[in-house]
């Protein structure tokens, strides 16, 4: 299988202004700065969903960010379609776009409330295609169609649709110019229990049709489950353990990601589950950091946390930073 | 059986828009017995937060209490005058907001905040009001709450807010916690641990709990008992351990099938249709054109909410013959 998206070594860190700035350099230490993203790696395949799961304020929308260079990599590589997007700028950058699309979470506040479903669809054909006037509309008619928008709806604006109809205006948007990676940041998150399951279906069908790939950012891990193929779960800047879906889910091994899933409430009242409680809250990811990043919070924390694990392989696929494993 | 803390008997809440009248909420009874958690689920349009509005008193024009009574302990909340009801509300019923960060008041440190509600409803003085509010808000779990009273809502996280909230609403030591999607939009960790404290402290205090959610994993772990509303109306209510054992309105297994879940696989099941509109809402079931089981006569008439065992109603025909 090829693979269509490759970051290395992601990292991208936010300098800090004002007067923690100043006294840092003139105490002459290194200027502050929030490590959101820091030293991310992963790649995705071709007509393959990658789940990057964990908390607010982990890093997993600056990722989605850089990788969309919508926010430029402090360092790293984001290798998509074997070249790196991290050195592409303006016009050279402009022309992936085409390749790549995004869907984001607030279905109302991602569209132009000035442009009806069809200009809304066109214009990305308009701005990274080379299709002709008749062929866009073409392409605009058979991709509302695909995503289940009614011709009825073609002319209608975004104040008159409804919030599952908004967001498959945006996913029929992002997928008119035939991308190969889509980037979907918590695209059900705002969306009603029953919406949120037709969203769901309707993104896997359109992946399998078109071989599409997902790099799919979610907090919430039932969703993430039913989606994705593989998962890398994030904390604090930094992916802790990555693993095909069912593995990660069946024998999760990071006490992080322990926790996260039995945290998740399942419509059972009768089930038996483990819980691994974290005790406070996540530090701030502008003080430096030694060792584990989960240090501090982790029952399960030994003399050897000192040290910062390693994402290592312990088998084929599944990796995971903890010294415990 | 208990006396019951709150009943509600055959609640309509009706507004009137510029297209015609919406009964929002239609004929709902529900009862909730002192140290109780009672979940209300449905799709979003399905009455829940109204539901909660009226028990508050706080449906405005266009909309209002077309008939019904709401008895919190023995006395009909529908009939008390404003100033009388003021009072329950404060210090008989709290109530936990969807959205803390909005319903904290932004120019008023979060201390101050539930100060003064300590000062109005139980009569404190400053100095013990302000004390109690700290004291409050380390009982909620929060950390350096000397700090923290003294700060502002867009000075904490999101899930800092949502225990600010229930902190507040705990204060008074009301006996009943009107709690509306107070988990949705928090990350997991932070939502497992308000459910916790707010089971925690229902518990400790005594409180019983009116937990508004669309979320059917949050209400498996936390409730006692369940109803479920669809388009303003109950269509189901039973012990939380038979629902999800034997849910057997058609719309409630709708429910349960249309969600992801991480403790096993499914195959995922949007529920037909939408939620019918309510301008002109059908005279049979509201359920029946979504539902696969309807008959002719589900489309002409409206089942009525029946036990089909103790304690476990259901409002469908098809559940009729198993007497």
């Amino acid at each position: 299988m090829s693979i269509v998206l490759r970051v290395e070594r992601l990292v991208r860190h936010f300098p800090l202004r004002g007067p923690a700035a100043w006294a840092a350099r003139w105490r002459g230490a290194p200027p502050p700065a929030v490590r959101a993203v820091d030293g991310v790696s992963f790649a995705i395949a071709e007509g393959e969903t990658l789940g990057l799961v964990g908390e607010s304020g982990c890093g997993k929308s600056t990722v989605a960010r850089c990788v969309l260079r919508l926010l430029d990599p402090t360092s790293g590589r984001i290798e998509f379609e074997g070249e790196d997007l991290a050195a592409l700028r303006g016009d050279a950058l402009r022309r992936r776009r085409e390749r790549l699309q995004m869907v984001f979470q607030d279905p109302t506040a991602s569209l132009n409330p000035r442009l009806s479903v069809r200009d809304m669809v066109e214009e990305p054909l308009r701005l990274h295609t080379r299709l002709a006037p008749r062929e866009r509309q073409a392409r605009v008619a058979e991709v509302l169609e695909e995503v289940g928008l009614g011709r009825e709806l073609m002319d209608r604006y975004p104040h008159e649709l409804s919030g599952g109809q908004r967001q498959r205006a945006n996913i029929a948007r992002a997928i008119a110019t035939r991308p190969r990676l889509v980037v979907l940041d918590e695209p059900t998150s705002a969306l009603d229990v029953s919406l949120r399951s037709r969203v769901i279906l309707l993104l896997e069908r359109l992946r399998e049709r078109h071989a599409l790939s997902y790099l799919f950012i979610s907090h919430d891990l039932a969703t993430v489950k039913y989606l994705a193929q593989r998962v890398a779960v994030m904390y604090l800047g930094s992916v802790v353990e990555e693993a095909p879906t069912t593995e990660l889910f069946a024998r999760p091994l990071h006490p992080y990601t322990r926790a996260l899933i039995a945290a998740v409430p399942v419509p059972d009242p009768e089930a038996r589950r483990e819980r691994l409680v974290l005790s406070g809250e996540i530090p701030s990811p502008i003080a430096p950091r030694r060792g584990c990043p989960l240090r501090g919070r982790c029952p399960l924390e030994r003399e050897a946390c000192a040290a910062e694990p390693p994402l290592r392989e312990v088998a084929p696929g599944h990796r995971v930073a903890c010294h415990l494993v | 059986m208990t006396a019951p803390l709150l009943e509600i008997e055959d609640l309509a809440v009706r507004f009137d828009t510029e297209d015609g009248p919406v009964e929002a909420v239609d004929g709902l009874g529900l009862r909730l017995a002192p140290g109780e958690i009672l979940g209300l689920v449905g799709e979003s349009g399905s009455g829940k937060s109204v539901t909660a509005y009226a028990v508050l008193g706080l449906v405005r024009p266009p909309g209002r209490v077309l008939r019904g009574s709401i008895r919190f302990e023995g006395r009909d909340l529908l009939a008390l005058p404003e100033a009388e009801l003021r009072r329950v509300r404060g210090a008989g019923i709290g109530m936990v907001w969807q959205s803390p960060r909005t319903a904290l008041n932004p120019v008023l440190t979060v201390g101050h905040q539930i100060a003064r509600l300590l000062r109005h409803h139980r009569g404190l003085p400053p100095r013990a009001a302000r004390e109690r509010a700290v004291e409050m808000l380390r009982l909620v779990g929060i950390p350096e709450p000397e700090r923290r009273a003294r700060q502002y809502a867009h000075q904490l996280s999101g899930g800092m807010c949502q225990r600010v909230m229930i902190a507040m609403a705990l204060a008074t030591q009301p006996r009943l916690l009107l709690a509306d999607e107070p988990t949705t939009g928090l990350d997991v960790l932070v939502a497992a641990r308000i459910m916790e404290l707010l089971k925690d402290l229902g518990r400790r205090t005594g409180a019983a709990i009116l937990l508004i959610t669309h979320d059917l994993g949050t209400v498996a772990e936390s409730c006692d008992r369940v109803a479920v509303m669809h388009a303003g109306q109950l269509v189901e209510t039973a012990p939380v351990r038979t629902l999800f054992r034997d849910p057997v309105h058609p719309y409630t297994r709708a429910l349960v099938a249309a969600i992801p879940r991480v403790d096993r696989e499914v195959a995922l099941e949007p529920i037909p249709g939408a939620v019918p509109s309510l301008l002109h809402a059908p005279p049979g079931c509201r359920y029946a054109a979504r539902c696969a089981l309807a008959t002719g006569r589900c489309r002409q008439e409206r089942p009525a909410l029946l036990p089909i065992a103790p304690d476990h109603q259901v409002a469908c025909f098809a559940a009729e013959p198993v007497a």
